[in-house]
């Protein structure tokens, strides 16, 4: 198996994929949004509790591939006790790891920098970033599917 | 005496057996590498890889005799001119159309089912049925689904069985006498399953319904009469049978054309133009506005040539082997469920497996440099049909081994490993 692989789909990555962590509904939601990647037919519904501009619990429920799911899985734990703009934040970091590109302003990651091999795999970015991009549209309480298109 | 031999010894070579280890070395594609291993292409579905003839033939007219075609009194114009229509003729030859002029150059499959959905939809009314089937491409879809947003008239969908196959009871009992056009593909780009377009035709034209037959997948894979299915409109790409691509083909019959308005307006299409009104050049020109893809339409040409120099029975049969080899392959791997299992089926292997996503499959398989499709393609009812989001599609060609389906599955199972 190629390094690069073996950097994509690493432990951590297949168990969360596998076994997503806050998966499952939200009856009492205050923010939800859906996110639909055209392309390979991902769909995740993201919910979320905020209570005083902080992000308290965060859920989704969907299919999608490895590298989706466990991006979705990560996200959610990523996203506990933050501010929405903290959150907006994570996501330009997470963003310009997978890109390549050099964050606007640098903050770690924590535990979504074992994505960071996805960079290798630019077809792939689509699916690392479906979570994120629900999540802006969560915040947003925007009605209609985002889309990765 | 010696022209009898050479006429036997062609004859013979037209016998249904391909020498795939030497038709390999055509296509240039084949040598290449892909993440350090031996490119293993099984995408045809999606395109087809190019011999050299096709190639040569696009770069020759590039570097020898560019020029505009049908307007020029110069030399190099009359050469394009030529080529461009003697690519017309092989088309005609290859689909058995009765005459030259019911072959009109689009840019591909989508184009030519745009075309006809624009332009004969003209006449369709408020209430008028068209009739397609569960397992259409996206794009025998949704230009109807306008042509009725437009129109007022009722798209109705025909039925498939869990195998994939067109549940033929239930099409003709959705025929009647509202139904003014049915389009229905020939091979299914997502399932494989091959449609029995002859009777299909009949039974729609019992009620007086036109027929339009994607031929998308089919024109590589099967010999195509257009003549014998008796269809009114038939529609392929050149570049899913070894062609350019942005080159495509509406076969139709000549009294429909001649009755339909035209698609684009241009130069080319009109005989007269004038402020008060312009009249329409003769078929085939009146669709065809504008400068075509000269380029592609020679090498599209060569295409056909390449094709009919190997014969569409001795490729089918290869095919067919092959697609015999990974089917039995696939109905032992644990874990792996085939979607659809027609009884009728051209060279496409589409799948599930338990427990892996079909694109991290596809990651997995590109790292060995094995192309696959993984998603939808383009065929979302069909993956509705069948409760899955995407499947993994292997689909074969002519210059496609053995050893290549046996790597496919040593992928699978690296997969499996993977997510075990």
């Amino acid at each position: 198996m190629s390094a690069d692989l073996r950097d994509l789909y690493q432990e951590v990555i297949v168990d969360h994929g596998r076994r997503p962590h806050n998966f499952g509904p939200m009856p009492d939601a205050s923010h939800q949004a859906e996110g639909f990647n055209p392309l390979c037919g991902d769909r995740l519904t993201l919910r979320l509790k905020v209570v005083d501009g902080v992000i308290e619990e965060a859920r989704f429920e969907g299919v999608g591939c490895a590298i989706s799911t466990a991006s979705a899985s990560l996200m959610t734990e990523a996203l506990k006790g933050l501010g929405a703009s903290e959150a907006e934040a994570l996501f330009a970091g997470f963003h310009a790891m997978l890109t390549g590109e050099p964050p606007a302003t640098p903050s770690s990651l924590g535990k979504l920098e074992v994505l960071a091999g996805v960079r290798e795999f630019p077809s792939r970015i689509k699916c690392a970033t479906l979570a994120w991009h629900t999540l802006h549209a969560a915040l947003h309480t925007e009605s209609q599917p985002v889309t990765t298109e | 005496m010696l022209s009898a031999i050479k006429e036997s010894k062609l004859l013979r070579s037209q016998e249904p057996t391909l020498d795939v280890a030497r038709r390999r070395q055509d296509f240039p594609i084949l040598q290449r590498e892909v993440h350090g291993h031996p490119l293993i292409y099984l995408d045809n579905a999606a395109t087809s890889q190019k011999p050299w003839s096709v190639i040569e033939a696009e770069r020759h007219y590039y570097a020898y005799y560019n020029a505009n075609i049908h307007r020029g009194v110069h030399h190099l114009s009359q050469e394009a001119t030529d080529a461009y229509e003697g690519a017309r003729d092989k088309v005609r030859e290859f689909i058995h159309a009765p005459r030259r002029e019911e072959i009109i150059f689009t840019r591909g499959t989508t184009e030519s089912i745009n075309l006809v959905a624009s332009s004969y939809g003209q006449s369709l009314q408020a209430g008028d049925e068209i009739l397609i089937t569960e397992m259409e491409h996206h794009s025998n879809i949704v230009p109807w689904q306008l042509l009725c947003q437009r129109s007022g008239a009722v798209l109705r969908v025909a039925p498939i069985d869990d195998a994939g196959q067109l549940i033929v009871e239930q099409f003709a009992s959705l025929l009647g006498p509202r139904t003014r056009l049915v389009a229905l593909t020939h091979m299914s780009n997502a399932l494989g399953s091959i449609n029995p377009v002859k009777e299909l035709v009949a039974l729609a034209h019992r009620v007086g319904a036109v027929v339009l037959i994607d031929g998308a997948q089919a024109i590589a894979h099967l010999p195509v009469d257009v003549t014998d299915i008796d269809c009114d409109f038939y529609v392929f790409s050149g570049h899913k049978v070894y062609g350019p691509s942005g080159i495509g083909v509406l076969y139709a019959r000549s009294s429909l054309l001649e009755a339909m308005p035209p698609y684009q307006g241009g130069g080319d299409m009109i005989r007269e133009v004038r402020f008060a009104g312009s009249s329409w050049n003769d078929l085939p020109y009146k669709f065809e506005a504008g400068t075509p893809n000269i380029a592609g339409g020679i090498g599209l040409g060569a295409a056909i040539d390449y094709v009919r120099s190997l014969g569409l029975s001795a490729i089918g049969t290869h095919e067919a082997d092959l697609l015999r080899y990974a089917t039995e392959q696939a109905q032992c791997f644990p874990g792996l469920t085939l979607i659809g299992t027609a009884s009728n089926k051209g060279a496409i292997l589409s799948f599930t497996l338990a427990g892996i996503h079909p694109h991290d499959v596809g990651t997995i398989l590109d790292s060995r440099g094995i192309a696959v499709r993984t998603g939808h393609h383009c065929a979302m009812p069909v993956m509705e049909r069948y409760g899955v989001p995407a499947t993994v599609r292997a689909s074969f060609a002519l210059y496609n081994m053995r050893h290549e389906v046996d790597a496919l599955f040593r992928g699978l199972a690296k997969a499996q490993e993977m997510f075990a």
